[in-house]
């Protein structure tokens, strides 16, 4: 049945993007002093991920999720009215 | 073009064109002579009918509609709707401040109030809307059935909605009482009122539809003052991204400014005043009697001397206000010694991350820093108010694609924060620091004369050092319409977006609250027959006293905006947020499991809140109450304690109870849309 592999599936999805998002936000937040060395368009890098880079890469991460929990909900026959 | 869009995306379409249409009619006016106080009361009496016409199109006496808009409200315009509901009076008013003020620090407010969407949009918007009830109570009950869990849910979401919307309520009189010049009491209630007529008449609907209408007003009013600014700056009017170059002259005046001789000298008067008063803290109560006989005898000698009437008259003031007992006189001198050690510290370059001393590497700065995005990003996803809105859409894929477009809303604000902060920074260090004090700039003093800006020439050299200068963080977006020397009218949209942000939230807010007693306490609990027209007068007339509370709350103007935000997000992440997402993702959770960690974990949070700040109740006789911060994490991330007690206690009570029966097994089956589980 197409149903069994819908949960495994949107659980690995979401595991492995929290993941992304945990290294994102706390170990690279971590090391935001040393990431200052680096520039980038004109910012040092550790503030330019906290003011802007982080933030891109959050609203990918939900973009990205959609995307694929779609083609899973498609791929199982899976349609919420 | 026109055609392609829905008919609701063309009314939204006229109605933002309508607003930039009477922006640009009371420019015009403005320049053919009219006072600004009219303008401001055009902008307040303009948008507040708006929202009043919205509301009253859209009343409504059906229950569906009153909590969840009929479930028929799009992704798009459901994100448009969470993004006003999400940025309060705190993220438009209070943020850029702190950014300024703190530099890369307050980045951690910008990270977790953003990286929330991601864990709202993972963990659990589609998970709610497919199990499509009213309220996060019905879920927790639905999930863990008991009422005992639905009570204590309903207590949380109140607690953490109350202390939010009173910082709503506040932050509405500050903009009414400044550009209004209503008084700071009656500016609150005239918020109330603006707040009233949506969520009164229509719940969820008018709400949502005014929110839509609010989160244009705000965003146009947050993006105008910093475009023009970074236009006159750099050539560019898109701050988010040319910023990076104002930054860096930042930096250069900064490695210049900050070891210059003038400001070294003022920086070391301010550190030979804390001394001064921790000495006189430290001889109390002989240092007060000390200071009063002083004062006595310089009186004496005045008059012995026939001075003026009106020196006499000075000293005696300064005797008079004296503090009254030497309990009175610590704490005063305390505030007044930490003002002062404060000035005294040496600044921290803007961009610079985690300052340490040296000997730790700032460590205890970065897991500060760690735990506040922890606990912002946590309580995200778990403030009511907020999740309730996942209700209103259509269908699950809806709410995932809803969250997405409340994230991308939220960004065009919090992308832009920044940018604020290092801009007015650059304007300050350019064009205050360093001038002569008779020659400093118009908005300067007007802003001094509301307090929230002050400078002293403590080295009387004529000149304003930077740590002579006290902003206020609310100041940073009020005022930069005047740094920037704008016609009054864009300070006057900067209050209405100002107050759109506030009214928004609040709306939410309130609609939390009364839905969480009328729908969850009464009707669930108490009355499970009553009418659907006796629940929706019940709901509104709760609205009505829980508005004029918190109103009068606000009016007593407790604590800054974003240290109360701060504590609400860390009560509703506590609470909720382990209950929530181990309901979802363990089944093995049980109910007493759920109950213990929902009650831990609002314990822990509200505990560590309380003992932390006990120092400011001092006045109700409970500053000894208070005791050393655990791993020196501030009371604003007192969350990090409460999520992690209430992930412990739910994990440890579940594995000692027995596990969840069929019905249970039956509703996670549902929600995950997954087969039955084998062997059940």
């Amino acid at each position: 049945m197409a149903n069994d592999r819908y949960w495994p599936r949107t659980r690995r999805l979401t595991f492995r993007l929290l993941f992304v998002w945990a290294i994102v936000t706390f170990v690279l937040t971590w090391f935001a002093a040393e990431l200052n060395r680096f520039n980038l368009f004109g910012f040092p890098l550790g503030f330019y991920m906290a003011a802007q880079g982080n933030l891109l890469i959050y609203l990918a991460l939900i973009w990205f999720y959609n995307r694929r929990m779609r083609k899973v909900e498609e791929d199982c026959g899976i349609d919420d009215e | 073009m026109l055609a392609s869009l829905t008919r609701l995306q063309r009314y939204y379409l006229l109605y933002t064109g309508g607003f930039l249409m009477f922006v640009g009619a009371l420019a015009v006016l403005e320049r053919h002579g009219m006072p600004p106080r009219w303008i401001g009361y055009s902008f307040l009496i303009f948008t507040i009918s708006m929202y009043a016409v919205i509301g009253i199109m859209s009343r409504t006496s059906d229950v569906s509609e009153f909590y969840v808009a009929g479930r028929r409200v799009p992704a798009f315009f459901n994100g448009m709707a969470t993004g006003a509901d999400w940025m309060s009076a705190a993220s438009f008013i209070g943020l850029a401040g702190t950014l300024y003020l703190s530099g890369y620090q307050g980045l951690a407010f910008v990270l977790g109030w953003t990286g929330g969407f991601v864990l709202v949009a993972l963990l659990l918007a589609p998970y709610l809307r497919r199990f499509g009830e009213f309220t996060i109570p019905d879920f927790l009950n639905a999930r863990y059935g008991s009422n005992a869990i639905r009570l204590v849910a309903v207590g949380a979401a109140i607690l953490a909605s109350f202390v939010y919307v009173v910082a709503q309520i506040y932050g509405v009189g500050v903009i009414t009482s400044r550009f209004v010049s209503l008084q700071f009491e009656i500016g609150v209630f005239v918020g109330l009122a603006g707040i009233l007529v949506c969520s009164f008449l229509g719940g969820m609907r008018a709400v949502t539809w005014t929110q839509v209408a609010q989160y244009v007003i705000l965003i146009v009013a947050y993006l105008t003052p910093v475009a023009i600014l970074s236009w006159s700056v750099t050539g560019i009017p898109v701050p988010q991204v040319v910023y990076g170059q104002v930054l860096q002259q930042v930096q250069q005046i900064e490695d210049r400014l900050f070891d210059s001789p003038a400001e070294v000298a003022v920086r070391r008067l301010y550190r030979q005043q804390a001394g001064e008063y921790a000495r006189k803290i430290a001889q109390l109560p002989d240092s007060l009697s000390r200071e009063r006989e002083e004062l006595s005898s310089r009186i004496n000698e005045l008059k012995a001397t026939d001075a003026q009437v009106r020196d006499i008259m000075a000293v005696e003031r300064q005797r008079r206000d004296l503090p009254q007992h030497p309990g009175q006189a610590r704490l005063r001198w305390e505030a007044a010694m930490a003002a002062a050690a404060e000035r005294a510290a040496p600044p921290v370059p803007h961009a610079a991350a985690f300052p340490g001393d040296g000997a730790d590497g700032g460590w205890s700065q970065r897991i500060n820093f760690l735990a506040l995005v922890f606990c912002l990003t946590v309580g995200t996803a778990a403030l009511p108010h907020l999740l309730m809105r996942y209700y209103t859409t259509p269908n699950v894929r809806e709410a995932r694609e809803s969250v997405f477009w409340s994230l991308l809303f939220i960004l065009v604000l919090y992308l832009t924060a920044p940018a604020y902060a290092v801009f007015v920074k650059y304007e300050v260090l350019a064009h205050v620091v360093n001038i002569p004090i008779e020659k400093l700039p118009g908005w300067i003093a007007a802003w001094s004369r509301v307090g929230l800006v002050s400078y002293e020439d403590i080295n009387r050299d004529g000149i304003l050092q930077l740590a002579e200068l006290v902003l206020s963080p609310d100041v940073v977006v009020l005022a930069t319409p005047e740094i920037a020397g704008m016609p009054y009218v864009v300070s006057g949209l900067v209050a209405a977006g100002g107050l759109a942000a506030a009214l928004s939230t609040a709306d939410g807010l309130l609609l939390t609250i009364t839905s969480a007693l009328s729908h969850d306490v009464y009707y669930r609990v108490f009355r499970p027959a009553s009418s659907t027209q006796l629940r929706l007068v019940i709901s509104k007339s709760l609205l009505l006293v829980v508005a004029v509370l918190a109103a009068t709350v606000a009016a007593q103007k407790p604590g800054t905006i974003l240290a109360m935000v701060a504590w609400a997000f860390s009560i509703a992440g506590s609470a909720f947020f382990p209950a929530l997402v181990l309901g979802i993702f363990w089944r093995r959770a049980t109910r007493a499991g759920a109950l213990a960690g929902m009650i831990v974990g609002l314990a822990v949070a509200a505990y560590y809140i309380f003992r932390v700040e006990a120092g400011s109740l001092a006045a109700l006789g409970l500053g000894s109450l208070r005791m050393q911060p655990w791993f020196q994490i501030s009371s604003t991330a007192a969350g990090v304690f409460g999520v992690a007690a209430g992930f412990a206690a739910i994990i440890v009570v579940s594995l000692f109870t027995r596990a969840p029966g069929k019905e249970v097994e039956r509703f996670i089956d549902v929600i995950r849309r997954a087969s039955p589980a084998k062997g059940a």
